[in-house]
């Protein structure tokens, strides 16, 4: 089960891009994520693996503050990009998420074309100074995306015309757009066929050179397939969280080792 | 009262027939009730049913049919040759009809016997004068065949309702008696009551097709004669409204383009007024309040829309157009004569379309996934810039639909230009003149003393189906887009 | 996927501290402020309109719930009530009588004014043939003191609330500037004075030259009337087409051709309902006009549509669940819908019914069509089923109709009309929101 021959792991020490102390997540009355301590490496992929409803996914939206927009959650705890405090007065959430980019669940599309879909950071952000900028830009992120083959001839058609993995890719495409420093995946193949699944993980393989990439998954066998590092969450507690490769193979904690082998989740 | 006898003598065979039937399944079933198919109350509402429907089925149909039985018979009782120049076969008909409700009221009052009011040998002079004597409301002279054909009309009808009673007790009579002897212990009441009530609640949800049908042949037939009267082409194209009152037909101007024009540029005031008010406050309610505001703000938007038009109305009349005449009137500007004005009316509207507006929006704003914003948000989107540039042009055809749903209602909407829009037809480019609309001409056409028959009344007709073709036209093309754009995200 | 090459990004941003605002973020975050305000300004707006509407409202409908009396003391004995009836002119012999009753009560008071019969008449009206007909109805009174309440005429009414002033009036026949000071002397002896206008409340309308008499009273008996017809009728023809449509109906053509009828209905102008009635009801059918009942029926259709709609909500509120234990057990489909869904559903039904009769009530184009205007409502109607059958108004129509009268006396009475439109809509609603929070079942 642990198929770890595919990926040859470099385990190379890289810097520390995002710091989260002691985090506590409240919803309404109910403590969702408790005193979880995470390093996120810079160029590194990071997977988050646990059972539904352990917090996974609600820890990733504390990285981006997406989970300001809604009413009842509440965060405490720092969380430190590039040694700033995300959670600073200061901060303008805006400007924070167009650093640390977000691909959802289900793939996202806006109602618009797919040119529309990949110029809307980039022009939101104003970082084309014209059309043929801006033209240059959508191509290169559609050729991140792994998509651009497929689109290229009909850039003008709505994107929520692809099909699943096309359209996830688009919106993976549309998240490096705007060229943030991470990028967040919550469960980004999870509405996705073994095929489009198996180009996603390429994709995110390959964007490991540039960006540092955090995943949320609840398939263990993708997150040994793609991801250098590895938190187990459990309960909203941070169980373990380590080499990829020493968690699958030698878990310290009992409760992990129970998750791994199928007795728990 | 005969028809509500006729009722309550049928509600009573019912009632009979109920217990009897009951107790008759009791019967046959040796007084055990378990013997029985069905339970015994299924059995007495089984004779109950078969007493009342028939019946009742037949009552509503004969009082539909005998009018026009009737009509037709007395209509051909009149001859070409007393169908005056100018007049017509309807204005004859009606005026047989006022007579005959004159004979009716002077006989009730006691200034008639009934053998006088039937006498065929009755003098018309004579009895236009009694009429008269007896406070009735009788038009020109009664000529010799227009009391002959009410006195028939008269004798026709009631000789129609006798018949009727008692065939409807008949009927009821029947039923009772064949559901009676049909019952017995294997006879299987439940399922027959039960698809019975099946057929009745059909019945009443195909009343929306019936009313539908209703309007749509009082509309046609009225409007056709109205077109036989007063050409088509100059209705449709005429420029200018000025129907006379005192002549009939020929001296009247009934062109609806004057009423078309100001029912639009009221309409267009108020959805100028509605629209942004109100998409602004949808979205400020569904994307920025928080839930107290929300609470507290929507419900209270919302009570404009329970205010009833006529308080709009007197708000445009007394309140609106006073105060708009003082700005722009001749003490301010000088653009305002009077404070009834396309500006007073199209305001007042616009006001209360807002919620219209907002609530209808404020669903299908809703009704975008989350994801989509969240999708924007992700991308580093300030929330402006998501409803902006992502959920607003996701809602964009509901919202469209929703705007045309408020245009209808601002098209159909009448207290409103009744009161505060003026009387005259013009077409003027002026929002502070004085307009008039397709639906305040309606009011004004069919609520004078004019003779139904006459152009200047059936013009209402033409009037009330080019609003209803137009509103109709409107609502079923923004239900269907709003049921595209629902499908969209489910 | 070769050309995801490896080179470091050229165009975008630096790397700049998440504190350090640019000349862009700033921009935006003002055009997010700028756009919260427009959504607060429109909401803010929205609220100033229904503040305005319920402050003109109530600032214009009040004063119709005051009137103006002269109330003076008056003793007839059996010996001048003889002489009266002796003279020529006798009304005349009463109307000096109450002068010199009204002058013995102003001198008391150590006020001295002149004024003569005419002014009293337009003061009050013919004063002499009031007290006359009293004292022929109750002679029993004779001899004993009364205090008589006498009306003030409209424009004494109007000096009183601030609609008519010394300066605005011109002398006519129906008031001069000389009968203010007299006005003014009464007020300071406190012989007219302001009291409850429930003629107003129980009357009917007046004519067109006297808004002082107008009431709403009989045109509130015409919508009462009418509201009977409406719910007897809508309530269960709307809650069997609802319970059809909802659970009988197959998947065919025909329901879909009710389904489209209904929602198109529920959109066509009530003006068109009127058509409708006048053409079908009043034309075809010849049921009396003006009539309640026609104006019921109109209002029905009209109101079916909502009623409807909102009953089949209820009734897709009810899970099915709830069905399926009832047909679990061996009831018929028919049972499980009238033992289970029906009583669960009918709180939610009550609500929507009595805010579509909320709607009903304050309709007003379609009675017009069908001749319940406002002049009509005359009186009361003699007995419960004559209520139905005679021609009546109700309270929209009646001030519709007040509205469009010349005399601003009117106009009091229009705003004082909307306001007992608005207490009767306020409690309809409000029983409407008790019941949903009082029944109201989440599932």
């Amino acid at each position: 089960m642990n198929d770890m021959s595919r990926v040859e792991r470099q385990v190379d020490t890289n810097e520390i891009k995002l710091e989260c102390r002691d985090c506590q997540v409240f919803y309404g009355d109910t403590h969702a994520i408790k005193d979880v301590n995470v390093d996120i490496e810079d160029k590194t992929v990071t997977a988050f693996i646990g059972p539904s409803g352990c917090g996974k996914s609600t820890f990733l939206r504390c990285l981006n503050r997406m989970n300001d927009t809604i009413d009842v959650a509440r965060v405490q705890g720092s969380f430190k990009l590039d040694g700033e405090d995300i959670y600073d007065k200061r901060v303008d959430p805006v400007q924070l998420r167009a650093k640390v980019g977000m691909v959802f669940q289900k793939p996202n599309p806006f109602p618009k074309s797919i040119y529309d879909n990949v110029a809307y950071g980039p022009r939101i952000h104003g970082l084309a100074k014209n059309k043929a900028e801006l033209d240059e830009i959508v191509e290169k992120s559609l050729r991140r995306g792994a998509i651009w083959e497929e689109v290229k001839d009909r850039l003008d058609a709505p994107g929520t015309g692809l099909s699943g993995g096309q359209q996830q890719r688009l919106c993976i495409a549309r998240a490096v757009a705007t060229e943030p420093e991470v990028l967040l995946m919550d469960e980004p193949c999870s509405a996705l066929d073994p095929i489009a699944t198996a180009q996603v993980e390429e994709l995110i393989d390959e964007l490991r050179a540039q960006y540092s990439v955090v995943i949320v998954t609840h398939s263990m066998q993708q997150a040994a397939r793609v991801s250098q590092k590895t938190a187990f969450f459990h309960l909203g507690n941070l169980v373990e969280f380590g080499e990829t490769g020493q968690i699958f193979t030698n878990p310290v904690d009992p409760r992990t080792e129970s998750y791994i082998t199928g007795r728990i989740g | 009262m005969p028809i509500l006898w006729l009722f309550l003598i049928v509600v009573a065979i019912a009632l009979v027939g109920y217990v009897l039937g009951r107790s008759r399944a009791l019967q046959s079933a040796g007084g055990d009730s378990r013997n029985l198919h069905s339970l015994p109350a299924f059995y007495g509402a089984n004779v109950a049913l078969k007493v009342i429907v028939p019946a009742f089925g037949l009552l509503v149909i004969w009082l539909l049919v005998q009018p026009i039985y009737v009509n037709s018979q007395v209509s051909g009782m009149i001859p070409d040759t007393a169908i005056k120049e100018g007049s017509s076969r309807g204005l004859v008909l009606a005026e047989v009809r006022r007579t005959a409700t004159g004979l009716d009221n002077a006989v009730a009052q006691g200034a008639l016997t009934e053998d006088v009011a039937r006498n065929a040998r009755a003098d018309f002079t004579d009895m236009t004068q009694r009429l008269k004597d007896a406070g009735q409301v009788v038009t020109s002279n009664i000529t010799q065949t227009v009391l002959r054909g009410a006195q028939s009309y008269r004798i026709m009808n009631s000789s129609g309702y006798r018949i009727m009673s008692i065939a409807v007790i008949l009927v009821a009579l029947a039923g009772a008696a064949i559901s009676l002897v049909q019952t017995n212990a294997d006879y299987r009441a439940r399922n027959v009551v039960e698809q019975g009530i099946r057929v009745l609640l059909l019945a009443a949800a195909s009343i929306a097709i019936l009313t539908t049908i209703g309007i749509v042949l009082s509309l046609v037939f009225n409007t056709w004669e109205f077109f036989r009267l007063y050409p088509a082409s100059d209705f449709f194209f005429g420029t200018t409204w000025a129907p006379s009152f005192s002549g009939r037909g020929g001296a009247s101007d009934l062109g609806i383009l004057p009423l078309l024009w100001g029912t639009l540029y009221i309409s267009v005031v108020a959805l100028l007024v509605a629209v942004p008010i109100g998409l602004f406050a949808a979205i400020y309610l569904s994307e920025y309040a928080s839930p107290a505001v929300r609470a507290f703000a929507k419900p209270l938007l919302e009570v404009l829309a329970g205010i009833p038009t006529i308080v709009y109305g007197l708000f445009a009349l007394l309140t609106v157009g006073p105060l708009l005449l003082g700005v722009f009137g001749d003490g301010g500007l000088g653009w305002m004569k009077a404070g009834t004005a396309v500006m007073t009316a199209g305001l007042v509207m616009g006001i209360m379309l807002i919620p219209f507006v907002s609530s209808l929006s404020d669903d299908i704003i809703n009704a975008v996934p989350q994801a989509m914003r969240d999708g924007s948000y992700g991308l580093g989107a300030t929330q402006s810039e998501t409803i902006r540039q992502v959920v607003l042009p996701a809602a964009l055809p509901g919202i469209v639909g929703a705007i045309l749903l408020a245009a209808s209602r601002a098209i159909g909407e009448t207290m409103i230009v009744v009161l505060g829009a003026g009387a005259a037809a013009r077409l003027s480019l002026n929002p502070f003149e004085a307009m008039t609309t397709v639906t305040a001409k309606i009011v004004s056409q069919l609520t004078g003393d004019a003779d139904f028959a006459s152009p200047e009344a059936l013009v209402a007709f033409a009037l009330g189906m080019t609003l209803f073709v137009v509103t109709l036209g409107l609502n079923v093309f923004a239900l269907y887009i709003v049921r595209k754009y629902r499908e969209q995200y489910e | 996927m070769t050309d995801t090459s490896m080179q470091t990004p050229e165009t975008g941003r630096q790397a700049v501290s998440l504190t350090a605002y640019d000349a862009r973020t700033r921009k935006r975050a003002k055009a997010e402020k700028r756009f919260r305000a427009y959504g607060i300004v429109a909401i803010a707006t929205g609220l100033f309109f229904l503040i305005v509407l319920f402050a003109s409202i109530l600032s214009e409908g009040i004063p119709a719930f005051t009137r103006t009396v002269v109330s003076v003391d008056f003793t007839l004995t059996q010996q001048e009530q003889e002489e009266a009836e002796s003279t020529l002119f006798k009304t005349k012999a009463y109307s000096d009588l109450f002068i010199a009753a009204l002058n013995k009560e102003l001198d008391e008071s150590g006020l001295q004014v002149d004024f003569d019969e005419a002014a009293i008449e337009r003061l009050l009206g013919k004063v002499g043939g009031t007290i006359r007909t009293f004292y022929a109805d109750n002679p029993d009174k004779l001899g004993e003191p009364i205090e008589f309440d006498l009306a003030a005429s409209s424009r004494v009414d109007g000096y009183f609330k601030g609609r008519v002033s010394r300066d605005t009036i011109q002398d006519s026949r129906f008031l001069q500037k000389s009968d203010l000071d007299l006005v003014d002397a009464l007020k300071e002896a406190g012989i007219i004075k302001q009291v409850f206008n429930w003629p107003f409340i129980t009357g009917a309308d007046s004519g067109v030259d006297n808004p002082g008499g107008a009431g709403i009273g009989a045109s509130v008996v015409g919508s009462f009337f009418m509201m009977l017809v409406v719910l007897a009728l809508s309530l269960p023809i709307g809650v069997a087409a609802s319970i059809y449509l909802e659970e009988f109906a197959p998947q065919n053509k025909f329901t879909d051709l009710i389904e489209v009828n209904i929602s198109n209905l529920a959109a066509v102008p009530s003006i068109v309902f009127g058509i409708l009635g006048l053409a079908v009801f009043i034309q075809f059918m010849h049921l009396p006009q003006s009539a309640p009942l026609v104006g019921g029926l109109v209002l029905t259709l009209m109101t079916l549509p909502t009623i409807i709609i909102s009953t089949r909500a209820s009734l897709k509120a009810v899970p099915p669940s709830i069905r399926d234990a009832a047909l679990g057990v061996g009831a018929s489909k028919m049972q499980a819908v009238f033992h289970h869904v029906l009583p669960l559903a009918a709180p939610g039904i009550l609500t929507g019914t009595i805010i579509g009769l909320a709607q009903a009530l304050g309709e007003t184009a379609p009675l017009l069509l069908i001749g319940m205007v406002g002049f009509v409502a005359r009186g009361y109607p003699d007995g419960f089923l004559a209520g139905f059958t005679e021609p009546n108004s109700a309270m929209p129509a009646q001030i519709y109709t007040w509205a469009a009268r010349a005399d601003v006396g009117f106009y009091e009475k229009a705003w004082g009309g909307i306001i007992i439109l608005l207490i009767f809509l306020l409690t309809m609603n409000i029983i409407a929101i008790i019941l949903r929070r009082r029944f109201e079942r989440r599932w």
